[in-house]
Parts: structure tokens; sequence; C-alpha cells
């Protein structure tokens, strides 16, 4: 029973990493910046929020697979396969969450008075340091919102995990998966015992997040500061 | 020193167009609101880019773009022969609403300029811009507000702590837009004083922009006005 819970957990968190960076790396750039392109770069970054988990675990495996370019290529020049391995689990997990992330993180910096920014630039801060001294932190509870949604997701991901990384005990069984086959299996016991860790890791998790968020609450916008 | 600046700017309903300088002391930008006072500091500042214009601060050329004949029919402008990053252009400026870092102490915030600084990274020149720092602290009666956030303070506090702030890098030139006009009537008589001995003691160039002729007044040792971004007088 417990192989599941850490291989969850351990996908989650490393495709939360992922989702982070990447989530991040593009909210900044194309709500802070002029990004050419930046509608077809955003509705392909919310596009697997909206996909059947079906259609997204389908192209995961088109695209990973043996034959596939990604998939091919790391095979060739890394001799890695990693569909069917507990790196499918994440690269599934990190996909379907980074839209959560992205969203987040989006709302987060838009909410950000840019007067801010031009303040510390007037007083001769670069771009990186602004990011890292003013925009982070002012835009962090709604970064925190999205780190937790992007973990409860990456936790709770089953469909294009099934298809990408399969249900193999030991090896890519996380506890969505587990739960699906113990209920086939008619294993009541081992699904309801999954169900309520899950259901009670999520509930934790946003709750303490609510409590987190009501106490850390700056005001973004400088006409309230007065 | 000497600050000049030619200034074209094209806005949605008017265009800026303002040629001016000054030696020392405080300039006063007046005018009622939308007259373009904002975006022309905000152009010194580099924060806007003009469209054409020269900026030029104790003998440093800061910007300058002219407008070619074939581009100006073409109605676009030549990149900029000098465009000085607003980072390196060490003016201090004072926002309207004094934009004080909401995640930072009165104390961060003050010495967020002096840590952007070259000379930060050497540990005695460090040590010197941040006795700097607690100078201009006590002098402008806020060394007791270090550890305390923006929101815990007063508007007269914070106003305080924007300019101390600003003039803490020892800028070559101090914008200030409208720092007056936040503030209630008791507390502003109160910040009046404290700028005027503020203007004595520190003698740097200011460029003061206000809509309240009183103001112009008080502080302008030369005033422009502006109507729809030109000067009338």
């Amino acid at each position: 029973m417990w192989e599941p819970i850490i291989l969850s957990l351990k996908v989650a968190a490393i495709a939360t990493a992922f989702a982070f960076v990447l989530g991040l790396f593009f909210a900044y750039f194309l709500n802070k910046k002029t990004i050419p392109g930046k509608n077809i770069w955003e509705t392909l970054l919310i596009l697997p929020m909206v996909l059947p988990p079906s259609v997204l675990g389908y192209v995961l495996l088109v695209a990973f697979g043996k034959r596939g370019f990604i998939g091919s290529f790391l095979l060739e020049k890394f001799d890695l396969q990693v569909v069917f391995t507990w790196v499918a689990c994440v690269i599934a997990a990190c996909v379907v969450s980074l839209p959560l992330m992205y969203q987040n993180a989006k709302a987060a910096f838009v909410s950000v008075d840019p007067v801010y920014e031009q303040a510390a630039r007037t007083l001769g801060s670069g771009e990186v340091k602004i990011f890292f001294t003013v925009t982070l932190p002012l835009g962090w509870p709604g970064v925190i919102s999205g780190i937790a949604l992007t973990f409860a997701r990456a936790m709770g991901e089953f469909g294009a995990t099934l298809m990408l990384a399969g249900n193999i005990p030991h090896k890519t069984q996380t506890m969505s998966t587990a739960i699906y086959y113990a209920v086939q299996a008619g294993n009541d016991e081992l699904a309801n015992t999954l169900v309520l860790i899950l259901t009670l890791f999520s509930f934790i998790l946003i709750f303490v997040l609510n409590l987190w968020l009501k106490k850390k609450n700056y005001n973004t916008t400088y006409d309230n500061k007065l | 020193m000497t600050t000049n600046f030619k200034i074209v700017k094209k806005l949605d309903r008017f265009t800026i167009d303002v040629t001016c300088g000054f030696d020392q002391g405080t300039l006063v930008v007046q005018g009622e609101s939308g007259a373009g006072k904002t975006t022309l500091i905000n152009c010194i500042a580099g924060l806007v880019m003009p469209d054409s214009g020269e900026i030029v601060i104790d003998g440093r050329t800061i910007f300058e773009r002219s407008v070619s004949t074939d581009d100006n029919r073409s109605g676009k402008n030549p990149p900029a022969r000098i465009d000085v990053p607003v980072r390196s252009r060490n003016l201090g400026y004072v926002f309207q609403h004094y934009v004080l870092f909401p995640n930072m102490t009165v104390w961060e915030n003050i010495v967020y300029g002096i840590r952007n600084k070259a000379e930060y990274h050497d540990k005695t020149s460090s040590r010197e811009l941040i006795g700097y720092a607690d100078y201009i602290m006590e002098t402008f009666g806020i060394s007791h507000l270090k550890p305390k956030h923006p929101r815990e303070i007063s508007g007269g506090e914070k106003q305080r702590v924007a300019l101390a702030r600003a003039i803490v890098t020892q800028p070559k030139l101090l914008l200030l837009d409208e720092p007056f006009s936040a503030l209630d009537r008791d507390t502003k008589e109160v910040v009046y004083e404290e700028f005027r001995t503020f203007k004595k003691n520190f003698r740097i160039p200011t460029i003061l922009i206000t809509h309240n002729e009183g103001e112009s007044r008080m502080f302008g040792d030369s005033v422009i006005r502006m109507k729809e971004g030109r000067i009338i007088y």
C-alpha cells in the first residue's frame, strides 16, 4: 500500500518543481514583456486543462514513444526510454498541472502594480533583481496557491498517467491508478484507505493554504497603500 | 550642475513639446491634471521613451533621439542615439503615492538603492553607504521606523521615507511627482516645513511637479506652467 503513496508524493513533488519553473517563466514573460505570438503560447499552455486526459495521454505517448520525436531523440542520444517508467508519471503530471501553475502565477504577476517595478528601476535595479526582490515577493501569495493546486492536481493525476506510464505495480502505480485497479479487483479495503488518504491530504493542503493566504495579504496596488 | 532637456512625446490627446533648463535649486512644473507633467518627468527618468529630444544632466547626455525627415514621413522615429537605461541614470524619483515596497521594512526600502550600487560590493564603501543611509534617516527623523513595514506608518512618514529612499543614492537630479498631494492639510504644513529645510540642507537639483499654485511659489526657484503638453509661461 505504501509504494503507490510514496511514488505519488515523489511524482507530484518533481512535477510541481518543473511546473513551478516553467509556469513562472511563461507567466512572467508572456504577461510582463512583449512577446510575439503571445496568444498562441498562452493557448498551448492552457490546452492541457481542457483536453480530455485520454487525448493528452495519447499525444504524450506519440511524442515520447520510441518512434516519437522526443522519445526517439532521448533513446538515440541518451539511451533513455521514458514510456512506462516513473519518469512518464512525472511528465504526465507536469503537463496536466502546468496550466494551474501558469494561471495562478499569471494572476499573481498581473496583480503586481508595474509602478513598483518602475520604482525599483529608478533605484538602480536590473530586471532579474526586480523579479526576485519585487515582482515575485509581491505575487508570492498567488504563486503559493499555484504551487499547492499544482501539487494536488499532480497527486491526483490519472488518465494521462495511465496512458503514458501504465499501471505497473512497484514501478509506475500511483495512488490514483492503484485506487482504480483496487476497485476493479474488488479490493474495497485498499481502495477506501487510499481514497481516505488522498482526500485527507488534499483537504489539509487546501485548508492550510487558505489560512496562510488570509494572513499574508499584501495590497499590491499602490492606491490602497495610503 | 546644469540640467537641460528637450522632450517631444506624442500622447493620445496632444503632443508634449517642452524645452527647458535650469542650473541649481528647484524647477517647479505646474499645471492642471492631464497637462503632461508626469509623462514629462517619466521621460526624464527613462520610464517613458520620448519620440525625440535630448536630456543632459550635469554635462552627461542620458538621452538623444532625433527625428529624420525620411522617418518622419513614414511616421516612424529612428532608434535613440543615446538612451541610458533607467537604472544607470542616477536620478531620484519620488512617486505621487510614494510606492514604498510593501514586502520590505522601511530600512530595506531605504537601502534598496544603495545595494544596487557597484561600490556597495566593496566592504569599506558599503560601510560608508550604510552610514550615509543612517545619517539620512536621522536627519529626516525616521530612524525609529526602521523595522516597520509601510502599512504600519502614517502618510507623512511614508512621504519622508520615500524622499529619503530617493536621495540616499546621492542622485544628480531629484524628480518629485506631486509629493504633497496625498497628504491631509495638517500633515502638509509639517511636511512643507521639512521640505524647506531639506532644500536648504541638501541642495540637490530638483524638478517638482505640482498642480498647486501655493507650492509653486513656496518651492520654485524657477517655475514653468504647462497646458496640454506645452509651456504657457
